[in-house]
């Protein structure tokens, strides 16, 4: 698989971060696309949590080290330390309890790597501050009563998490819906950016 | 009765018997020095012997796995939902071998095979085998088949303990292990289970110190009870509340001690289908090595320092609603995995059918046990 091949753009960009030869966590991986792109391209090890039936078949079809476990459980059976990158891509959002979520990632971890839907996108504020509804959006296209998504947040709120769990910062990006940066996004992520993605360790 | 046999089915098989004349050291200290081992066979060795797959065998089943042994059989082999041509153990692609372990009643030497030194049944003179010896007397059966590497050993419940074993004991000799339903070692609680059904065959008046069959006669009542217990502990509570409930059998209670609930029906069911086809004895020793597991113990009690020398891909699977061998028994061998960076996968399965399960054509569990069957099939050179 190529680069180009990947379905989801914000895996290229988490690719892009992961050292070859890593040691990597992927919390959420779907069907093991992330992974599976990084053993083959940066000869990374690790493993996979996944709670859905399809997708635990799907990764053990594409040779993913798959662990079949709900992630509101955390991380008990993971020892500190034990990961390069504990990955979360679009999945901080269906936590139960986001916070101890990304305390258990830096516990297990060195480095967290994690992207959200952005709430503070211009779309949202539009629906909530003009419309007075609840945004649905091509990143959010659920409604309020039946969606996954229960914690949602924006840039600001994720960055001011962070800076009180003690975590810094080391890279950010804000992307649009086809995961594109532009020097808008660069200068007015929170309002612009529709996914965001970020890198992180403890101080 | 089974006048054709279905078209997935291995059809009819034979057993083979393999003469051991081996020195076996157990782990009790006592030796033995000559035994045989009852197996079956299905599928087709590979010119390489590359495509072997060991399938270990649970408490109270035996080497006959698939299969009819006539057309007369009103039952299949007990794992027939899983080995055949098609299913998740394809006998189109591997060379299946399944034996009845040491201790047995099926055909493997035991207690109620003759003692050749007293010329009567061994009985409680049988030594007491363990997990880690089955898996010695399992090499030599490996080494007879001149099998050096079998491509997985598979095994559901202590058949599961027996895998766990093998990767630890001979890492070199297995790619694949497949662990199902099992647990690293038993709890209080499953050594507590185990006693109640040892102390039913022990105090049964037929027992006779085991010798009973010197006596002609075998502890039914004790047997019974055992198995009658060891039924409520496969399954579920919930799966007992929707299969029976409170049904009863004639409509009304009847204020008295005859079978009145459906559940009691069953109970009684699977207690007079086990006494005639299995050895108290055996039973006995069966339960002593699901106590006596315990491959960390080596190890200081840490299972991760114990699977530092396996060497094989893992795949584990529990079942949510088996309490017996609870998933997160399971888990404690996920984590021992993983802690040495070794391959593993593992899937627990949402199902009411307890532990049981195992045995069961579960769509989701047939799903993953097929893919992951596709990757051992891969790996064959």
């Amino acid at each position: 698989m190529t680069q180009e091949q990947l379905m989801r753009p914000d895996y290229a960009i988490i690719a892009d971060w992961i050292q070859p030869k890593s040691r990597v966590l992927d919390l959420g991986c779907g069907d093991g696309t992330l992974l599976s792109h990084l053993a083959k391209n940066k000869k990374v090890s690790g493993y996979g949590i996944e709670l859905d039936d399809h997708n635990i078949t799907q990764c053990i079809r594409s040779n993913i080290n798959v662990i079949q476990s709900d992630l509101d459980r955390g991380l008990s059976e993971f020892d500190e330390d034990s990961f390069d990158y504990v990955v979360l891509s679009l999945t901080l959002q269906a936590m139960h309890r986001p916070d101890l979520l990304l305390q258990e990632m830096m516990r297990v971890g060195t480095e967290g790597i994690v992207t959200f839907p952005n709430f503070g996108h211009w779309r949202s504020r539009f629906y909530l501050g003009v419309l007075g509804r609840m945004p649905v959006s091509r990143t959010l296209p659920n409604e309020w009563y039946d969606t996954p998504n229960i914690h949602l947040c924006t840039i600001r709120d994720f960055e001011e998490l962070c800076y009180k769990l003690g975590y810094r910062i080391l890279e950010r990006r804000a992307v649009d819906h086809v995961h594109k940066s532009s020097l808008g996004l660069r200068l007015f992520p929170n309002l612009l950016g529709q996914i965001a993605l970020y890198r992180f360790r403890r101080i | 009765m089974a006048k054709t046999l279905p078209a997935d089915s291995v059809g009819l098989v034979k057993p083979k018997i393999l003469q051991v004349d081996q020195l076996l050291k157990l782990s009790s200290g006592g030796v033995l020095g000559k035994y045989e081992l009852i197996y079956e066979t299905y599928g087709q060795l590979n010119a390489r012997k590359s495509n072997a797959i060991l399938v270990c065998h649970a408490l109270s089943s035996n080497h006959h796995a698939a299969g009819y042994h006539s057309l007369e059989d009103k039952k299949p082999g007990w794992w027939e939902n899983f080995v055949g041509p098609g299913k998740p153990i394809d006998t189109n692609r591997f060379y299946v071998v399944c034996c009845n372990n040491l201790g047995g009643c099926s055909g493997s030497t035991g207690p109620s095979t003759l003692n050749p030194e007293t010329g009567k049944p061994y009985g409680p003179d049988f030594p007491i085998v363990t997990v880690r010896d089955w898996v010695e007397s399992h090499i030599h059966l490996s080494d007879a088949l001149g099998i050096d590497q079998w491509a997985a050993v598979i095994g559901g419940s202590l058949g599961g303990m027996q895998v766990l074993q093998w990767s630890i004991d001979y890492p070199e000799r297995l790619k694949h292990a497949v662990i199902i339903a099992a647990a690293p070692k038993l709890t209080a609680q499953n050594i507590a289970f185990n006693e109640v059904a040892r102390q039913a065959i022990r105090t049964d008046p037929d027992f006779h110190e085991g010798h009973y069959y010197e006596h002609n006669t075998e502890p039914a009542r004790g047997l019974r009870i055992a198995r009658m217990l060891g039924h409520i502990t496969y399954l579920s509570d919930d799966l007992m509340h929707e299969k029976f409930g409170r049904d009863l059998r004639e409509g009304e209670i009847s204020f008295d001690f005859n079978v009145e609930f459906q559940v009691e029906s069953y109970l009684r069911y699977q207690a007079d289908s086990f006494v005639g086809r299995f050895d108290a004895n055996t039973y006995l020793l069966m339960t002593k090595a699901l106590d006596y597991f315990d491959p960390a113990k080596p190890f200081g009690g840490d299972l991760s320092k114990a699977l530092q020398r396996a060497k094989a891909s893992f795949f584990v699977v529990s079942f949510t609603s088996d309490w017996r061998f609870a998933p997160a028994r399971s888990r404690e061998i996920v984590k021992a995995l993983h802690d040495n960076d070794l391959h593993v996968s593992y899937a627990e399965i949402s199902v009411n059918q307890g532990h049981d399960a195992f045995l069961m054509k579960i769509p989701q569990y047939v799903e993953v046990f097929n893919a992951y069957m596709d990757r051992i099939a891969g790996d064959i050179r």
